[in-house]
């Protein structure tokens, strides 16, 4: 058990914060434990979390990227009109539609990456800018609200009446999510080349001299971002009922602090699913239990902002960091 | 003679030539797509909307000098136009006299710079990434302004602020001599004063600049001080400009204002880099919407093509360095 | 030139190379180089850095094909050249000196990383990875927890897990390359001990470092190469270290004993009964004007500790340090250069000089006060400072302005030092200055420090080849477990009375 405890510090970390938190939610506010909100929480989270996976794949892989939500947009918008063009289709084409718009944009990136050297972070924010602002130029800024009903109907998978009258449900969102978190942990950890990531982004130049493929590496971490963008974003027209096409835009950013807070290491090599969905679930659970408390939306971001700052200065700081005289042990290294 | 040529070449660097081809190329591909593009109003307007972004650049590049990234200079240079904004309401509004804007400006600044007091302290001694820092400090920033003003405007500025955001002098806007005074300020604590040296040494490799006897917490929080700084003035800037404050004006320059470091040369790992051709990127930049605009596209178009120019510059840049490695390897 | 022989005693070479030629940038790399290895023994390759030893293993190991012409005979096949994939399926194995592990992932993920690669992905089967993980460490006669991630591990079991790795794939052939430069004594002789085993199991070493006198206990034979020829392969038994310097550098060297009586000058820097418990304890010695003093020790005796503590860097727990009759105590280095003292960081790559940047600002960092012209730095003042260095020391640049890393060690290593001079100190510790430099120019860095000291400057100069503090120090101190356990004075002993107490 201190074994699994050690190698999963941070995972034990952000539970133990979570469980503080729900406890001292619990008590300042009377509907803050229960099942329903729970599941009201999974609903909610369920788009970020999507987005968190892919991006911890990329960022094991030693990236990182900037476009992935605007990308989403993009997908958002192309899969609608292409639905609408097709006569409406169904889940299964609007999946694979969204996702292989996904991989398409992801593919993109790893190609800038790959083919020229560009470093990830210089690629992606350009194209960030290319795919944002083509399209708000080519939508002109519009929205879509008449979706096929497919996708704008309300799919509940389980649904059942609690005693005090308040419903638990468990939505097709959550499903999705779900699915996404269980095949990217098997991809990551129990199959090989979700393990040559994680080499490719611990040590990419002994990765290389074991012949390790360098661009399919790239190719495969930006795809699958891209996959899970893609039908996070359809997931998210889903959720929503409308797309519009700067709905998402920023969300890159939040998801970034959500994922790198799950102990993913912005460098490469280090990170884990369970601590990436736990790093999302400690902003919705803080947003959802200041929200119930009554504390006005407009401070709450404010508040979760400071959280973050705190939770990643002391994930950073050592005790003896914090002690002067003990500080001097680093001094050789 | 020699001389001369040298000291130019060094005064222009290698870093030049990216954003020196693109000033080149923007320049020619417009004036021959459009006729009013060689205007008076091309350059008035240029002159106009180059010093917010440009402000908000050079607040970026001090940190991305280092090896770092401040997420934080949107929401900072915010605040600190909120801070103005209550000074100036707590002074009488519309009425307020210049002396409460001065010391609106000067408890703006300090706010600005406070900020990045904060972020330079938490990753000098934490050694937490920048992006996270800064991030963490960008969403606290945007909640806590959100919270001030309940996601609206502050409005109702005295009247002698306007000449600051929209007046000339000589014929050169407010603003563009605020920022080309800033922009030499920059050069030459980069290029003369021990900061910039030491900022430099920093972004290229930390522990060896502290074994030479850099004081290398000192370089950073400074850093992120003066970096925190230069957003209040620009955000100062935006207060005269709009006439209003709003928590979020201007949040679309963030990754704009790295893609200009980028595009001038600046190199993403840190060490590297220098104010003059990140000044040419930003025109370049602004004559690109400008020129777009003169034809017909809207800001979004121009967005795009940003991005665009940006791929286009790193891909010449690495055939450059390809070009170079294969003569060197015939050679 | 070449004085090949054949495999000896009629024993068929393993591996069999002929007519190897390279070139890059029109620079020959190789020029018709040939090498054999026999089944079984350990083999060492000497050479100064750019003498082509590096280019060599990676043209066996198929990182690099040669010219036309080559012949590789190996185990039986021949080959034009080898491709990685070649390599690693006929059994041979490199172990880099960087080691080319994996710090985040496990032990038993490092040691059967093969089992991980191919193109499809495949489900990873853990168990047999571990299995095969724990049989390669038993090989080895270690015991790790192989669940454990690699960075829990420190560098001499990681340079284990790099051997045992080699072992999974099977391995005939082994290269080695610097393998004990980050070990200490105890660590280097239990690696030794497992090349022997090695060697014992019928596996064949080839070890490449410039500890000579690694070299001379472990192998039984030595390829020399000089400016990527061939000079010679020779038995190791009746070689001494000299001999297989001057092989290597084309040059004989006679060293003399420089040490002089200094006993006359005021003293510059005393230390009084200086401890850090666990890295050194209850250090006392001074050091007098034109005094070198040498420190000499294995590595982890606590020398480096030792410096850093007098340079501000790391704070001492107990004891007193006077400068010049003064009593100080730093809570950073900028204090301890303000009151005169320099160090020289064994580390040249990664601590001692910013490799990107240019070597007039690498000169110039630790002085920049001095080149400051109305509050402002100058340009001006900055190139006649460090071209005023340049010329002192003879440093051999292309441009003020090229990054540091163009320059040869021995160049980078005279920067340094320059940089610290222009700070104008009165005591200079250089810790382990030649690490980096190739043989031929270790003499002139030498020269340097002899200068200064005839200058007036104090200087502590650490080393662990006993050789170097012998002929160049006034006056020896051996350190080991972080005491000072002996003192000696070259003028009145040999060489090898030293080398005894160090190495005993």
């Amino acid at each position: 058990m201190r074994k699994v405890v050690q190698s999963h510090a941070t995972e034990f970390a952000l539970l133990a914060v979570i469980v503080i938190i729900s406890l001292f939610l619990s008590i300042a506010t009377d509907r803050f434990f229960s099942l329903g909100n729970a599941f009201d929480l999974l609903n909610t989270s369920s788009v970020n979390i999507i987005f968190a996976v892919g991006l911890l794949v990329v960022l094991i892989a030693g990236g990182i990227d900037i476009s992935f939500a605007v990308a989403a947009s993009v997908v958002q918008y192309v899969a609608a009109l292409l639905l609408g063009w097709m006569g409406g289709g169904g889940w299964i084409s609007g999946l694979l539609i969204a996702g292989a718009l996904g991989v398409l944009l992801g593919a993109v990136n790893a190609f800038l990456i790959h083919k020229f050297r560009i470093i990830s972070i210089v690629a992606t924010i350009a194209t960030f800018n290319i795919y944002f602002g083509l399209l708000m130029f080519f939508t002109r800024g519009v929205s879509i609200y008449n979706l096929p009903d497919w996708l704008t109907s309300r799919v509940i998978l389980f649904e059942h009446e609690m005693a005090d009258g308040s419903w638990v449900e468990i939505t097709l969102p959550v499903l999705v999510m779900l699915i996404c978190v269980v095949a990217t942990w098997v991809f990551i950890t129990r199959t090989t080349t979700g393990r040559q990531l994680y080499a490719f982004g611990d040590n990419p130049e002994g990765a290389r001299r074991f012949g390790i493929n360098i661009g399919a590496m790239q190719f495969i971490a930006f795809g699958w971002l891209g996959l899970m963008a893609g039908i996070g974003g359809l997931i998210q027209a889903h959720y929503a009922q409308e797309v519009v096409p700067n709905a998402l835009y920023g969300r890159e950013l939040d998801v970034l602090a959500a994922v790198v807070l799950g102990g993913a290491r912005l460098g490469g090599g280090k990170g884990s699913v369970l601590g990436c969905v736990l790093g999302v679930l400690l902003i919705s659970i803080t947003q959802n239990g200041l929200n119930l408390a009554g504390v006005s939306p407009y401070a709450f971001k404010m508040i979760v902002g400071a959280i973050i700052l705190v939770a990643i200065t002391l994930s950073n700081t050592s005790i003896e960091k914090l002690l002067p005289f003990m500080r001097q042990e680093e001094g050789r290294k | 003679m020699t001389a001369i040529v040298n000291r130019t070449r060094a005064f222009l660097g290698p870093e030049m030539a990216g954003p020196g081809f693109a000033l080149l190329a923007v320049l020619i591909v417009f004036s021959l797509a459009s006729p009013q593009f060689f205007s008076r109003a091309t350059f008035g307007s240029v002159a106009f909307q180059l010093p917010e972004l440009g402000l908000l650049t050079l607040a970026m590049l001090l940190p991305v000098l280092t090896g770092g990234l401040n997420l934080a200079i949107t929401f900072t240079a915010n605040i600190a136009g909120l801070t103005v904004a209550w000074v100036l309401q707590q002074n009488g509004g519309a009425d307020a006299g210049p002396f409460a804007f001065l010391l609106g400006s000067v408890l703006g600044i300090g706010v600005g710079a406070l900020s990045g007091v904060v972020m330079g302290l938490v990753i000098a001694y934490t050694r937490a990434h920048p992006i996270l820092v800064s991030l963490s400090m960008m969403i606290f920033l945007r909640g806590l302004g959100e919270f001030l003003t309940r996601g609206g405007d502050v409005s109702g500025f005295p009247a002698f602020l306007q000449p600051l955001g929209h007046g000339s002098i000589f014929g050169f806007p407010v603003p563009l001599l605020v920022f080309i005074g800033c922009v030499l300020i920059w050069h030459l604590l980069l290029t003369r004063m021990k900061l910039g040296f030491n900022t430099y040494m920093i972004g290229s490799n930390i522990e060896a600049a502290r074994y030479s006897g850099v004081n290398t917490r000192k370089v950073l929080v400074l850093v992120y001080t003066l970096s925190g700084a230069m957003c209040a003035v620009a955000g100062i800037i935006m207060l005269a400009r709009f006439n209003s404050v709003r928590v979020g004006h201007g949040e679309s320059y963030l990754l704009i204002t790295v893609l200009a470091c980028f595009l001038g040369g600046v190199n993403p790992f840190g060490g590297f880099g220098r104010v003059i051709p990140v000044f040419v990127a930003l025109v370049v930049l602004q004559l690109l919407s400008s020129g777009l605009n003169i034809l017909g596209a809207n800001q979004h178009l121009a967005t795009a093509v940003w991005g665009i120019l940006l791929i286009t510059v790193m891909i010449l840049r690495f055939a450059a360095g390809h070009f170079k490695f294969l003569k060197r390897k015939k050679g | 030139m070449t004085g090949r022989e054949s495999a000896e005693g009629g024993q068929k070479p393993l591996l069999s190379l002929r007519n190897i030629n390279m070139t890059f940038g029109g620079v020959k790399a190789l020029k018709a180089v040939s090498f054999d290895v026999l089944p079984g023994e350990v083999h060492c390759l000497a050479g100064e850095n750019g003498s082509g030893k590096s280019t060599l293993i990676k043209i066996i190991t198929g990182v690099y094909r040669p010219q036309d012409g080559a012949v590789i005979d190996y185990d039986g096949q021949t080959y034009s050249h080898m491709s990685p994939v070649t390599a690693q399926n006929s059994g041979i194995q490199v172990i880099w000196q960087d080691l080319a592990l994996f710090p985040e992932m496990s032990v038993a993920e490092n040691i059967a990383f093969q089992t991980l690669l191919g193109r499809w992905p495949r489900f990873v089967n853990y168990n047999s990875m571990r299995e095969k993980a724990i049989k390669a460490l038993a090989r080895l006669g270690v015991t790790l927890d192989v669940d454990r991630p690699l960075k829990d591990y420190a560098i001499a079991q990681r340079q284990i897990v790099a051997i045992a790795r080699a072992l999974v794939g099977e391995a005939k052939l082994v290269f080695m390359d610097e393998p004990t430069a980050s070990l200490t004594q105890s660590e280097t002789d239990h690696l030794l001990d497992i090349v022997r085993t090695l060697s014992a199991s019928g596996v064949a070493v080839v070890f490449v470092s410039h500890r000579l006198a690694e070299v001379l206990e472990i192998s039984s034979r030595l390829t020399v190469l000089r400016d990527g020829a061939l000079v010679g392969v020779y038995p190791t038994a009746g070689m001494t270290q000299s001999r297989i310097t001057e092989l290597m550098t084309g040059k004989t060297f006679d060293q003399t004993v420089r040490a002089r009586n200094v006993d006359a000058n005021p003293v510059v820097l005393e230390v009084e009964g200086l401890s850090r418990p666990g890295q050194f304890e209850d250090i006392s010695f001074a050091v007098r004007r034109g005094e070198t003093l040498g420190i000499t020790g294995l590595l982890g005796a606590g020398r480096t500790e030792l410096a850093l503590s007098l340079f501000g860097m790391l704070k001492p727990r107990s004891g007193t340090v006077k400068l010049q009759g003064k009593l100080v105590q730093f809570s950073s280095n900028r204090d301890a250069i303000a009151a005169g003292i320099a160090y020289l960081s064994e580390d040249r790559l990664s601590l001692g000089l910013i490799q990107p940047q240019s070597i007039a600002d690498n000169l110039v960092i630790a002085s920049l006060d001095r080149i400051k012209d109305g509050g402002l730095l100058s340009d001006v003042r900055k190139q006649e400072l460090v071209a005023r260095w340049i010329a002192d020391l003879g440093v051999k640049i292309g441009q003020q302005g090229d990054a540091i890393s163009t320059l040869s060690g021995g160049n980078q290593q005279r920067v340094a030092i320059a940089k610290w001079l222009a700070t104008d100190p009165k005591l200079l510790i250089l810790d382990a200055p030649t690490v980096g430099v190739d043989v031929g120019a270790r003499a002139g860095i030498f020269d340097i420090v002899a200068k200064l000291a005839d200058s007036g400057l104090a200087i502590i100069l650490i080393s662990d080849e006993v050789p170097e503090v012998y002929f160049n120090a006034d006056r020896v101190l051996h350190m080991a477990q972080g005491r000072i356990v002996n003192q000696f004075t070259p003028s009145d002993c040999a060489l090898r009375d030293i080398e005894a107490a160090v190495y005993a």
